[in-house]
């Protein structure tokens, strides 16, 4: 009976043995994380069956659960719906994440090389001030931005989102900061006595060891990008220029209960992310442990 | 002569050795600093213009009344008066937000961590698991409020429905003014997973050696778990928290599309009612003294939970960053 327990004795009972144990722990184990994983499965399932759902089927009692027919011409009534300009609104969005990420990307890879491979007078204040600011609440700076934005005439143009990203954000920083310091100095060092320049080092030695990181930062700031709210909201103010999550909001203030219209909005914002995400996946998690680990 | 080709150190000052001439920087340093501050004169620019001098103005504009038609006007300290001592607003806002920020992050750290034990144990399909809980942490804000605010829904949501299975009579949620904070912390819960990534990959990095020490000294799984887990988890249980806590003083996606801060402004989150004091009300004058207040609210809380971390967060290595 317990030939296959590694400490027990021969009058050990089943229950007692390690490796069913272990068994036991594991199956238990996978049980509650598959009943956990459904759980927070369930709301996309249920935005996804309700935007497909005929009205009579959404508002019955009891639910029911899955759509019959499935209303595929929902879709075509919300995307075609003139408060919900999809296509304009997914062109916005598009434009906003992809120019804030490439500005975002190059910006933070030069600061992050000064702070982790160059010596400069000032650099380590300077960096405790990066980090401070990252405490500041966004919406500190929002008020004063809005008004110098307005003075100058930005505001309604995408331009008070995309400009900042060029110019650095301090998480971005600190996440390729850490993984430049990663990489041994001997390697500038080599570069420098072969007669490269400081610039070439930059572009030619380090950045291209990098990519891992620079694919991290880029999939990150688009993300930021694609699900940002409040910034969007405050500076783009013509509605012609909404981006895909303020349209959805907008969208949301004028058919508040229809809800099939409602979640094929939803689901039509939801499905580019996790679509980017199915392919990204090692990255974002990645990204993410990045993050925690060095924090 | 001083050394050029110097080592970067992983932390610390950046100085070399001194050179002992009567310059202080070499011809050598000084290229280096103008190279530095190249590099970094991007988001030297950012920090000026988009931290500093923002801070700056949003002081300054906390004095004025200002409703962008006309030009502010200065009224010294009138609008902190009116924050503290008239409107009663204000407070409701400060109880609502802190409110959910005290459940919500505990809260969410024990799921997270305790989601974190699970995943640990090396299951069949932990890459699976891994990208269901990530997944709802990167919806965009607007459609998980959008989904959460439909199964919330008190007749014919889903909760309600699940609830009503097991015998539990379903809360009207967002429509009643008792749990309608507790719905929105139900719907931070949802976006858990990417902590409980953070804490998994730190619970890989404890040793294996210590929880064999422990074992053979007798400890199981509850033991091991107070003595081993959580001391080692504390340096990231402390990232988390406080990241935690500045995520969650600053709700306001959901609020605006869901429930406009009622019923009964039982939802009205601070960063919520400056929005409506500076773009609703064009109360810019007021809305900047909303933002100085929460900018401080934000700094005490940082600074407790930094200040006493170092009684309760164990660094394996010699000093915290």
């Amino acid at each position: 009976m317990a030939t296959v327990v590694n400490r027990a004795t021969p009058e050990v009972r089943l229950w007692q043995s390690k490796r069913i144990l272990t068994a036991f722990n594991k199956s238990v184990t996978f049980l509650l994380l598959l009943a956990a994983a459904l759980l927070f499965l369930l709301p996309l399932f249920w935005m996804i069956t309700t935007s497909l759902k005929p009205k009579e089927q959404i508002f019955a009692y009891p639910l029911i659960w899955l759509p019959d027919p499935p209303q595929w011409v929902n879709y075509g009534k919300a995307l075609n719906n003139p408060s919900f300009k999809f296509l304009l609104f997914l062109q916005n969005s598009l434009y906003y994440a992809i120019t804030a990420t490439i500005g975002t990307v190059i910006s933070c890879s030069l600061v992050a090389y000064a702070f982790a491979r160059l010596r400069w007078w000032g650099r380590d204040v300077w960096f405790a001030i990066t980090l401070s600011t990252m405490m500041i609440p966004g919406p500190v700076v929002l008020i004063p931005l809005f008004l110098i934005f307005k003075d100058i005439g930005w505001v309604g143009t995408f331009k008070p989102l995309i400009v900042p990203a060029f110019l650095g954000s301090p998480f971005f920083i600190f996440l390729l900061r850490q993984f430049f310091l990663t990489i041994p100095m001997d390697l500038s060092d080599a570069a420098r006595i072969d007669g490269a320049s400081d610039w070439g080092i930059f572009w030619r030695i380090i950045l291209p060891l990098t990519q891992p990181a620079l694919a991290t930062v880029a999939l990150f700031a688009f993300l930021g990008c694609w699900n940002d709210f409040l910034g969007p909201l405050i500076f783009l103010n013509d509605g012609d220029k909404y981006t895909l999550a303020v349209g959805l909001a907008a969208f949301r203030g004028q058919y508040r209960t229809q809800w099939d219209l409602m979640m094929a909005a939803a689901t039509v914002i939801t499905v580019p992310i996790v679509v980017l995400f199915f392919f990204a996946q090692k990255r974002f998690i990645q990204g993410i442990t990045l993050t925690g680990m060095k924090g | 002569m001083t050394t050029t080709i110097a080592e970067v150190p992983a932390k610390g000052t950046a100085r070399g050795p001194v050179p002992r001439h009567k310059r202080r920087f070499s011809r050598q340093q000084v290229h280096e600093n103008i190279v530095g501050y190249l590099f970094f004169s991007p988001w030297l620019l950012g920090i000026i213009f988009f931290n500093i001098l923002p801070i700056l103005s949003a002081v300054y504009y906390s004095f004025t009344q200002y409703s962008v038609l006309q030009p502010p006007e200065w009224v010294g300290l009138n609008n902190y008066y009116e924050m503290f001592y008239v409107d009663e607003l204000f407070w409701k806002a400060v109880y609502n937000t802190l409110y959910y920020a005290i459940f919500s992050v505990p809260l969410g750290l024990i799921f997270a961590i305790t989601l974190a034990m699970l995943l640990n144990y090396r299951v069949w399909g932990l890459a699976f698991f891994r990208a269901t809980f990530f997944l709802p942490s990167i919806v965009p804000g607007v459609a998980a409020a959008v989904v959460w605010a439909w199964i919330l829904n008190p007749e014919y949501g889903l909760v309600n429905d699940l609830l009503s299975r097991i015998g539990i009579p379903g809360p009207p949620w967002l429509t009643s003014e008792v749990w309608s904070k507790p719905a929105f912390i139900l719907m931070s819960l949802w976006g858990i997973g990417s902590t409980a990534i953070i804490f998994l990959a730190a619970l890989q990095d404890i040793p294996q050696h210590l929880y064999e020490a422990s074992e053979i000294d007798g400890a199981n799984l509850f033991h091991r778990a107070r003595y081993v887990t959580i001391p080692l988890l504390t340096p990231a249980i402390f990232f988390n928290l406080i990241m935690g806590v500045i995520g969650a003083l600053q709700i306001f996606t959901q609020v605006f599309v869901i429930s406009d801060g009622g019923p009964l402004w039982s939802t009205l989150f601070y960063v919520f009612y400056l929005y409506r004091q500076g773009f609703q009300y064009f109360n810019m004058g007021y809305a900047s003294a909303l933002s100085i207040v929460l900018f401080v609210i934000t700094l005490i809380f940082t600074l407790i939970l930094m200040l006493t971390s170092k009684r309760w967060v164990y660094y394996e290595g010699a000093q915290p960053r």
